[in-house]
């Protein structure tokens, strides 16, 4: 079966997929979430987002996926300019992410296949193809078997292996995991950042924001940390990679 | 078309209670204009059997030629507010009075002229029985040069003018205030399906459902509950109707219900007040999130 080339697959083939200019962020309670931010991700790449609670991982994903604006600033993502996003190209965008939360966010009265369908349905997929690319994301996420179960009979990490296989069933062009590991034990972690880490190595890029620290540190992936709203450190820009990197992660 | 409505009828299995619930609510509103209705219709239907009553008469000059008469009667028939003319001669007049005025049957018998005036009787199309519409017409009837006099119940047409203003008023305010009140009842129980959805709407925005699509179930849903509101607000309206009308006097047993085409206005109304009120629902929380 072809893949469903969508149109306007232009940003996908830009050398920059995300770029954020000197983005500032101001809650409507006058708290400052991001200071200046500045960074690219490009074709492929595997972006780690580390800082403590409220540091401002969370901001910056809402806003790759345009679920705020920025008070200032640019932000593109995938040829789209969130900063001026009008509401009805909102959808558009998010058709070509695929977006991965630590609560799953499933619908609790839906199987998973049906969960992984809805992604499908709501975007207004064909009816004679969904059934097909839907098993073919639950075998990729090692689920095929389980289709039928519905979330509360999953356990965590196997729900959040549903939550993937919907977040990639559109074939995004980029993959925002927010905690993906966070309510997970340790073996359901692997697991699942194993599954993340296979997504990449197709091509998909991967922005995973995370404060688990030992998971960082046993990949060679670019990690940005963040510290009360602004960018403190950036792998990919620092020469003297290992010793920096422990600094700045200490 | 199919998940539309597939997501609309999942509402109703998923929360039976919420969705009986606002059927209910929409129901009692509905029942309320639905009440306030019959009571107006019935009395508009009132209004009509006295309407009916309003003649304007004009009495002819002794002498005047049938022919005359026949011609100005059919010059009269084509006024456009003149439903029908009925030629009354001096010797029906007579036997009428006769019939209808008991008392004097005998004052009648003896006399040996007939003091009586022939007269044409003028009705009136409905919606021309106001007092100003028959002011015009019995203005224009005594420029006959053969009509005597013109008569007609002016302070009782107009009485009735007051009266059918009054109705119509008041109906439209009452019936207005209901319909604000169901509106209002039917937007908390939309919020209330919605906020239960909400967790819903927001997965559905997550992966890239357009503002449509996610309003299309909630339509449909508002939509359907409203007409099944207005099917079970006709059923107790006619169980109000036929209580009502097998338990009480005569005078009121000719009571009528609402003809098919009122029918049908209260169930499609009740599904416009469902569509609407979801339509403002779902728009405010798509705004706030």
């Amino acid at each position: 079966m072809p893949l469903p080339v969508a149109v306007g697959l232009e940003g996908f083939y830009f050398p920059t997929v995300i770029r954020l200019s000197h983005v500032y962020k101001t809650f409507p309670n006058g708290a400052l979430a991001l200071k200046d931010v500045s960074f690219q991700v490009g074709k492929g790449e595997f972006l780690f987002l580390t800082g403590h609670s409220g540091a401002g991982k969370s901001t910056i994903m809402k806003l790759l996926f345009a679920e705020q604006q920025p008070t200032s600033g640019d932000v593109r993502v995938s040829g789209y300019n969130v900063s001026a996003l009008k509401r009805d190209e909102v959808p558009k965008l998010r058709r070509r992410l695929g977006v991965v939360f630590q609560d799953f966010r499933l619908l609790e009265d839906r199987t998973a296949a049906e969960n992984v369908a809805f992604a499908l349905e709501v975007t207004g997929a064909r009816n004679d193809t969904i059934a097909a690319r839907v098993m073919r994301a639950l075998t990729q996420v090692g689920l095929a078997a389980k289709s039928r179960a519905y979330p509360r009979e999953l356990s965590g990490g196997e729900q959040q292996r549903v939550a993937i296989a919907r977040a990639l069933v559109n074939e995004p062009a980029i993959l925002l995991a927010d905690e993906p590991t966070g309510n997970l034990d340790e073996r359901a972690s692997r697991g699942v950042f194993q599954l993340i880490r296979d997504i990449n190595a197709g091509g998909t890029v991967v922005v995973m924001a995370t404060h688990d620290l030992d998971l960082v540190r046993q990949t060679p992936y670019r990690t940005l940390e963040m510290r009360e709203g602004a960018v403190v450190y950036d792998s990919a820009l620092d020469e003297t990679d290992g010793g920096a990197r422990q600094a700045g992660l200490s | 078309m199919r998940l539309l409505t597939r997501e609309a009828l999942l509402t109703f299995r998923r929360a039976p209670l919420l969705s009986l619930l606002s059927i209910i609510t929409i129901a009692f509103s509905l029942f309320t204009v639905g009440l306030f209705g019959l009571v107006a219709i019935n009395l508009r239907e009132a209004l009509r059997d006295i309407e009916e009553r309003v003649e304007v008469i004009a009495f002819v000059f002794r002498g005047t030629p049938a022919e005359t008469i026949a011609v100005a009667s059919s010059d009269i028939a084509a006024f456009p507010e003149v439903q029908a003319v009925d030629y009354v001669s001096e010797a029906q007049a007579l036997h009428r009075a006769q019939q209808e005025l008991v008392e004097f049957r005998d004052a009648y018998r003896d006399i040996q002229v007939n003091p009586l005036p022939a007269s044409l009787e003028i009705r009136l199309k409905e919606g021309f029985r106001d007092a100003a519409t028959v002011e015009a017409v019995a203005q224009r009837l005594r420029g006959f040069g053969f009509v005597e006099d013109v008569r007609f119940g002016r302070e009782w047409v107009r009485k009735l003018d007051s009266l059918r203003n009054i109705t119509g008023l008041v109906g439209l305010v009452i019936g207005l205030a209901f319909a604000a009140v169901a509106v209002v009842i039917i937007g908390v129980t939309v919020r209330l399906t919605i906020l239960q959805r909400a967790r819903e709407i927001a997965i559905m925005r997550l992966v890239g459902a357009t503002d449509w699509f996610i309003r299309g179930p909630f339509l449909l849903e508002g939509a359907l509950k409203g007409l099944l509101g207005g099917f079970l607000a006709l059923g107790l309206c006619y169980a109000g109707y036929f209580l009502f009308r097998n338990n009480t006097t005569a005078a009121l047993a000719d009571l009528v219900f609402f003809g098919p085409v009122q029918v049908a206005l209260l169930v499609v109304f009740g599904a416009l007040l469902g569509f609407g009120a979801s339509l403002v629902s779902v728009g405010r929380h798509l705004r706030n999130v």
